[in-house]
């Protein structure tokens, strides 16, 4: 079954083409792309008029990339929501309409199960049952996952995402955006264990994340030693990170444990931070664990993804109503098996 | 907490009104007791720095309106824009990645101030009241590494806090 994805939920115009939810056939990220004039400039975060401009030449490139005619796709799967309406609706409706044209039917997909998802594309999926950290800018959640559209919430963040805990870091700082990027790049030339940062637990048999703590705690660093110098700035990148990556780690091996799960997953944005990705690798080699996360271009936001869910939840039968509508609020979390 | 009496003539007569607390659990409960005090539609501003405890406040503000426990209510910093279901509806907004007070309409503020809810927007910096609306400005600054200073300030044309001295 070959779908064509479309993502629009918050900052990037994404399409992909994507054949049994694994076989990625192309993925075009507009914002990410070099040649810029295509689209008439850099897209710039967050507009949806620009998510406006970009969705016909995203769409037009992914389906010559994947060497296909539209005549050819099966299905068109899209972000529904969580996300900005403004951005999420133009996904959306050209998605909608664009199945409607071709006689196809449209599947409306949840972007936190596309992230969940991404594990599947490429030749290592976990087994089930294996419980997956969801790591980025907006999110911070465990879950434990025992079907590919079946799983449980078992903790998340009651503050910060992780990857705002880095931009926000990353602005106190003086540095750039994103701050993932920029404080992962400077946190490998210093000392992880220079500065003694809080490693925000809360309990250390429960699942839930606060990041919020530790950025106040490199806020008030800051503070006490203004104007770090160079190999300062190195020491406290790599001692913040230290903190966030330990503190990952140990929830999700501990979550393995308690599901008594064999395979372990870290999908989001921040599954492409280096030292997490080590810290992680490292305790599954030593707790016997099966550790897996998606190729670095399937991390960030992206289409492939809800290519991925859109498939499983084709299978199952969904297909949207022209009158639908997508959705900007995370719903109530619950334990039990939800949509 | 702490009301300052000392204050509180001098500062209603500037239109404000000033708490101190001493913990996050007390700025929290601020918060909250202006949730469950709040009956109708209302723009309020929560400016301050990293850390200044504007989710905090905010937290707190959606567990006085009523929203379910069961609601992580965390930074909107990424998302932008925080919905959640109260008594009135709460949107939790963070301009800290606009460009400018212009991005307001791309992010459906105007479909948000129809709704008759209660918007509480962080970094209202990147905007200005007259485009928000603001009926309440909210600042917090730290004064320590636990306690804050919180002040408010009416800016709504129908409570004049003048009047009251």
């Amino acid at each position: 079954m070959k779908i064509l994805a479309i993502e629009s939920s918050c900052d990037e115009t994404a399409a992909a083409v994507v054949e049994d939810g694994t076989r990625v056939l192309s993925s075009v990220v507009a914002s990410q792309i070099a040649v810029h004039h295509v689209y008439g400039g850099v897209v710039p975060e967050l507009a949806s008029r620009k998510h406006v401009e970009a969705i016909v030449p995203v769409v037009r490139e992914a389906l010559a990339d994947a060497g296909i005619d539209r005549s050819e796709l099966d299905a068109v799967a899209v972000t529904q929501g969580p996300g900005l309406v403004g951005a999420l609706l133009v996904g959306f409706s050209y998605a909608k309409a664009y199945a409607w044209g071709l006689g196809i039917p449209c599947v409306g997909v949840n972007h936190l199960e596309g992230h969940m998802s991404s594990i599947f594309l490429g030749d290592n999926p976990p087994a089930f049952p294996y419980v997956a950290l969801l790591v980025s800018g907006g999110h911070t959640s465990l879950y434990y996952v025992t079907g590919p559209t079946d799983y449980e919430l078992m903790g998340q963040t009651r503050d910060d995402a992780v990857g705002e805990a880095y931009d926000k870091v990353s602005k106190m700082l003086g540095l750039g955006y994103p701050g993932g990027v920029v404080i992962d790049g400077l946190a490998q030339k210093g000392n992880p264990k220079a500065i003694a940062f809080p490693r925000p637990y809360l309990d250390k048999k429960a699942f839930d994340f606060s990041f919020s703590g530790l950025k106040s705690a490199v806020g008030r660093y800051l503070k006490d030693f203004p104007d770090p110098d160079e190999t300062r700035l190195y020491d406290i990148a790599a001692s913040f990170q230290e903190s966030v990556a330990v503190v990952l780690c140990h929830k999700l091996i501990y979550a393995a444990k308690v599901k008594n799960c064999r395979h372990i997953a870290v999908v989001g944005g921040v599954a492409a931070n280096s030292r997490v990705r080590a810290i992680v690798a490292e305790a599954a080699s030593r707790n016997h664990l099966s550790f897996h996360t998606p190729e670095l271009q399937y991390c960030g936001d992206n289409a492939a993804m809800i290519g991925a869910i859109g498939y499983h939840r084709r299978v199952e039968g969904c297909a949207l109503g022209l009158n639908e509508d997508a959705y900007s609020r995370a719903r109530l979390p619950s334990n039990s098996k939800h949509k | 907490m702490n009301i300052k009496p000392s204050y509180i003539g001098e500062l209603l007569a500037a239109g404000r009104l000033v708490l101190t607390t001493d913990s996050t659990e007390e700025t929290e409960e601020v918060g909250r007791l202006m949730g469950r005090a709040i009956n109708g539609p209302i723009v309020m501003t929560l400016a301050g720095d990293l850390g200044s405890g504007k989710t905090c406040f905010a937290r707190g503000l959606a567990r006085g309106l009523g929203v379910d426990e069961r609601y992580p209510v965390t930074s909107p910093t990424y998302t932008i824009v925080n919905e959640y279901p109260g008594r009135l509806p709460l949107f939790h907004l963070d301009l800290y990645r606009l460009g400018g007070g212009e991005e307001l309409e791309e992010i459906g503020y105007r479909d948000m101030q129809q709704q008759e809810g209660v918007i509480v927007v962080e970094w209202p910096e990147r905007s200005d009241d007259d485009e928000l609306g603001t009926d309440l400005a909210i600042v917090l600054g730290e004064e320590g590494p636990d306690e804050r200073v919180i002040t408010m300030r009416c800016l709504h044309p129908n409570v004049d806090l003048r009047e009251q001295v």
